[in-house]
C-alpha cells in the first residue's frame, strides 16, 4: 500500500511542477516526472516479490508456473516509455524555437495567448 | 476481406512514404495524401452497410490477442473522420501552397488520420491509448507548423496539457488492469458485469474519474478547454477544421462514449455509475454556458469558431449525458435512446457545420490576409460561393429550421425535457439563442454589410477551395432533410451500439 502512496506523491510532485514554475524547461520536467509516476505504478501493478521470467520450459514444476510474474504491465511499460520519448522530443524541440522566438525560457514572458 | 486493419495501414503507410519520397519526388504529398484520403472516404462510407466487424490481430483469439472492433458508434466516427480528412486535404492543395516543409505535413496529417481511425476501431484500452498518443502528437506538431511566436505558444501549451490528459488515462488504464486483469474492451466488461455485478468498486471509481477526466481534456470540455481557443485558431485553416471537427470527437467524445457505455457499462451496472453521468451533465452545461459567453465577445474568427466548439461539444456531451443518466437510473429506455440519439445527431451535424465554418475562414485569410472581423464586411458581394456556403453553416449552427443544427438541438432538447431536467433544458435553450446571437454578428460583420477596403481586393478563391466548401453546405443542409436516412443508416446503428452494452461483448468475445 506505501508503494502506492509513494507512486501518487511522485505523480502530484510532478503536477505540482507543472502549475508552479514559471520556467517552460522545468515545466517539462515536470511532465517527464509524472511519466514516470505512472511508468512505476505500471511496473509495481505487475510486481510480484520472488518472481521468475514467464518462459514456458517442458517438464517444469508447477511451483515455478506459480512463480510467474505476469508480462503484461512491463510490456505496457516499455511502450508508454518509447511515447514518452516521442513526446519529450517534440516538447524539447519546441523549447529551444520558444528560445530563440522570445530569447527567454519564462511562460509569463513569452505568453501572449489568453487562453 | 476484413477492411478494419486498412484504416490504420493506409494513412500510417502513407505517412511512411511521403516524406520518404518526398526526398526525390516534391509532390509526393499533394499526390499520395489526397489519393489514400479518397479510398479511405470511400472503404469507410461503404462500411454503413455492414458496420459489425471483428479483426483478430494475427488471428489472435482475445482476450489473449488484439481486436479491432467496429460497430455503428465506430462507423459513424469513421465516416466523419475519413470523409472530413479528404476535403480537408482537397483544401490544403492550393492553401498550404504558402507554406515550406509540405511533405512534412502531408506526412503529419496522414499520421494524425491514422491516430484517430485506430482509436475509434481499437477494441483494447491501451491500444486506444497508444494511437490517441499517435493522433495527439501529430496534431501537436500540426498546432505549432506554422512556427511562428503565437503557433509555437498555442502549440506547447497543447503539448502540455495533453500530456497531462495523457498521463491521467495511463493511470485510469493501469487502474483498469490492476482490478480486472484484463485490456480487451469486451472482456474488461464482461469482468466488471461479472465479478463486481455491476458495483463500481473505488478503484475502478478512482479509473472513471481518471478517464473523464483525460477524455474530457482531449474533448476540451470546460474545465479541461484552456487549450482549444488558442490551439485551433493558431493551426493552419484545414487543421483548424480537423481539429475542431473531428480529433476532439474522436478523441473526446467517442472515448468517453465507448469506455462508460460499453465497459463500464453504465446501463447494465448499478446506480454507482450515476455519478459519472453526473459529471459528464456537470462538464455539458459548464461548456454551453462558458464557451457561449466567451464566444461574444471574440473579434478573431477563428477564436469565436474555436469558442463556439466549446459550446457545441457541450450540447453533444449533454445528450449523451442525459442518457447516460437515465440509463444509470432505471428510467424509460426510449427516453435514454432519444438523448443519446440526439447527442450522437448534434455530433455529426458538428462535424459538418464546423469544419466547413473553419475551412471558410481559411478561404477568407487567403483571399483578404485577415480574420479580424472588423475589418472584414461585405464579402457577399466579392466572395459570393464562400459567403453562401459560410452563411448556410452558420444557420445550421445556430439552430435556424430547417437546417440539420435545429433539428439535433431540438432532440437533445426533449430528451432533457423528458428525463424530467426541465431547468437544465432552459439553460440549454438559452444558450441556444445566445449561438444565434453570435453567428448574426458573423453574418453581419463578415458577410453582409458594406465591403471594407481589404474586401474590396479579395477574389473568389480557386475551385479546390471551394469545392469541399460547398460539398459540407450541401451536407449542412442535407442532414437536416433526409433525417430518415442518415438516422436509420448511420445514427440509429450508433445509438444502439452505446443503449447495449452487451452486445459489444457478445460481438468481440462471441
Amino acid at each position: 500500500m506505501t508503494v502506492y502512496f509513494l507512486c501518487i506523491v511522485l505523480l502530484t510532485m510532478g503536477l505540482y511542477c507543472l502549475v508552479a514554475k514559471k520556467n517552460i524547461v522545468k515545466k517539462v520536467l515536470g511532465i517527464v516526472i509524472m511519466d514516470y509516476a505512472v511508468n512505476l505504478y505500471l511496473i509495481i501493478v505487475g510486481y510480484k516479490s520472488g518472481g521468475v521470467a514467464p518462459i514456458i520450459e517442458p517438464d517444469m514444476p508447477a511451483a515455478t508456473l506459480e512463480r510467474f510474474v505476469d508480462p503484461l504491465p512491463q510490456a505496457m511499460v516499455l511502450t508508454s516509455i518509447v511515447i514518452g520519448l516521442g513526446v519529450l522530443s517534440l516538447m524539447v524541440a519546441m523549447c529551444i524555437r520558444l528560445y530563440e522566438k522570445h530569447g527567454t525560457f519564462d511562460m509569463s514572458v513569452i505568453s501572449k495567448l489568453r487562453g | 476481406m476484413n477492411p478494419l486493419p486498412l484504416y490504420v495501414a493506409i494513412p500510417l503507410g502513407a505517412a511512411f512514404l511521403i516524406p520518404l519520397l518526398g526526398v526525390w519526388w516534391k509532390k509526393s504529398g499533394e499526390t499520395l495524401a489526397p489519393l489514400s484520403m479518397l479510398i479511405l472516404a470511400v472503404m469507410s462510407m461503404l462500411q454503413v452497410s455492414r458496420p459489425a466487424a471483428v479483426y483478430y490481430m494475427g488471428g489472435w483469439v482475445p482476450p489473449v490477442g488484439i481486436a479491432l472492433v467496429s460497430d455503428g458508434l465506430s462507423t459513424l466516427l469513421l465516416i466523419a473522420i475519413n470523409v472530413i480528412g479528404f476535403l480537408c486535404i482537397l483544401f490544403s492543395l492550393k492553401y498550404m501552397q504558402t507554406y515550406t516543409g509540405l511533405t512534412k505535413y502531408y506526412a503529419l496529417f496522414m499520421l494524425m488520420v491514422a491516430g484517430m481511425n485506430g482509436v475509434v476501431v481499437s477494441g483494447d484500452l491501451f491500444n486506444l491509448y497508444v494511437f490517441l498518443e499517435v493522433a495527439s502528437i501529430a496534431s501537436y506538431a500540426l498546432v505549432a507548423f506554422g512556427v511562428g511566436a503565437e503557433e509555437l505558444e498555442a502549440g506547447f501549451k497543447y503539448l502540455i496539457l495533453g500530456s497531462v490528459a495523457s498521463v491521467m488515462l495511463l493511470f485510469g488504464i493501469g487502474t483498469v488492469y490492476a482490478v480486472t486483469g484484463s485490456l480487451n474492451m469486451a472482456d474488461v466488461a464482461r469482468e466488471i458485469a461479472m465479478r463486481f455485478g455491476g458495483e463500481m468498486n473505488p478503484a475502478l471509481l478512482l479509473a472513471g474519474a481518471f478517464f473523464l477526466m483525460g477524455f474530457g481534456l482531449k474533448a476540451a470540455l470546460v474545465p479541461f478547454h484552456a487549450w482549444l481557443p488558442d490551439a485551433h485558431p493558431s493551426a493552419p485553416a484545414p487543421i483548424s477544421a480537423m481539429l475542431s471537427g473531428v480529433v476532439i470527437k474522436s478523441l473526446g467524445i467517442y472515448a468517453i462514449c465507448r469506455v462508460f457505455f460499453n465497459v463500464y457499462g453504465i446501463g447494465t451496472g448499478a446506480g454507482e455509475a450515476v455519478i459519472f453521468a453526473n459529471g459528464m451533465i456537470a462538464f455539458a452545461l459548464l461548456s454551453i454556458i462558458v464557451g457561449g459567453l466567451l464566444a461574444i465577445g471574440q473579434w478573431d474568427y477563428k477564436r469565436l469558431l474555436a469558442y463556439s466548439s466549446i459550446g457545441q461539444v457541450g450540447y453533444v456531451m449533454l445528450g449523451i449525458g442525459v442518457g447516460a443518466r437515465v440509463l444509470a437510473t432505471g428510467g424509460q429506455l426510449s427516453i435514454a435512446g432519444l438523448a443519446i440519439l440526439g447527442g450522437l445527431f448534434h455530433m455529426f451535424n458538428h462535424v459538418a457545420f464546423k469544419s466547413l465554418l473553419f475551412l471558410s475562414s481559411g478561404a477568407i485569410q487567403y483571399a483578404t490576409g485577415t480574420r479580424d472581423m472588423k475589418q472584414l464586411g461585405g464579402l457577399r458581394e466579392k466572395m459570393p460561393v464562400t459567403a453562401f456556403t459560410t452563411n448556410m453553416a452558420a444557420l445550421s449552427i445556430a439552430g435556424v429550421p430547417p437546417f440539420s443544427g435545429f433539428w439535433s438541438k431540438l432532440v437533445i432538447l426533449v430528451a432533457t425535457i423528458k428525463a424530467g431536467h426541465t431547468a437544465i433544458a432552459i439553460v440549454a435553450i438559452v444558450f441556444a439563442f445566445v449561438t444565434l446571437v453570435y453567428y448574426i454578428k458573423v453574418q453581419r460583420e463578415i458577410l453582409f454589410g458594406s465591403v471594407s477596403k481589404l474586401v474590396e481586393k479579395a477574389k473568389e478563391v480557386p475551385a479546390l477551395m471551394y469545392v469541399p466548401l460547398i460539398l459540407l453546405a450541401i451536407a449542412c443542409v442535407g442532414f437536416g432533410l433526409l433525417y430518415p436516412m442518415v438516422g436509420v443508416y448511420i445514427l440509429e446503428p450508433a445509438r444502439d451500439a452505446l443503449m447495449n452494452g452487451a452486445e459489444y461483448i457478445q460481438l468481440v468475445l462471441g
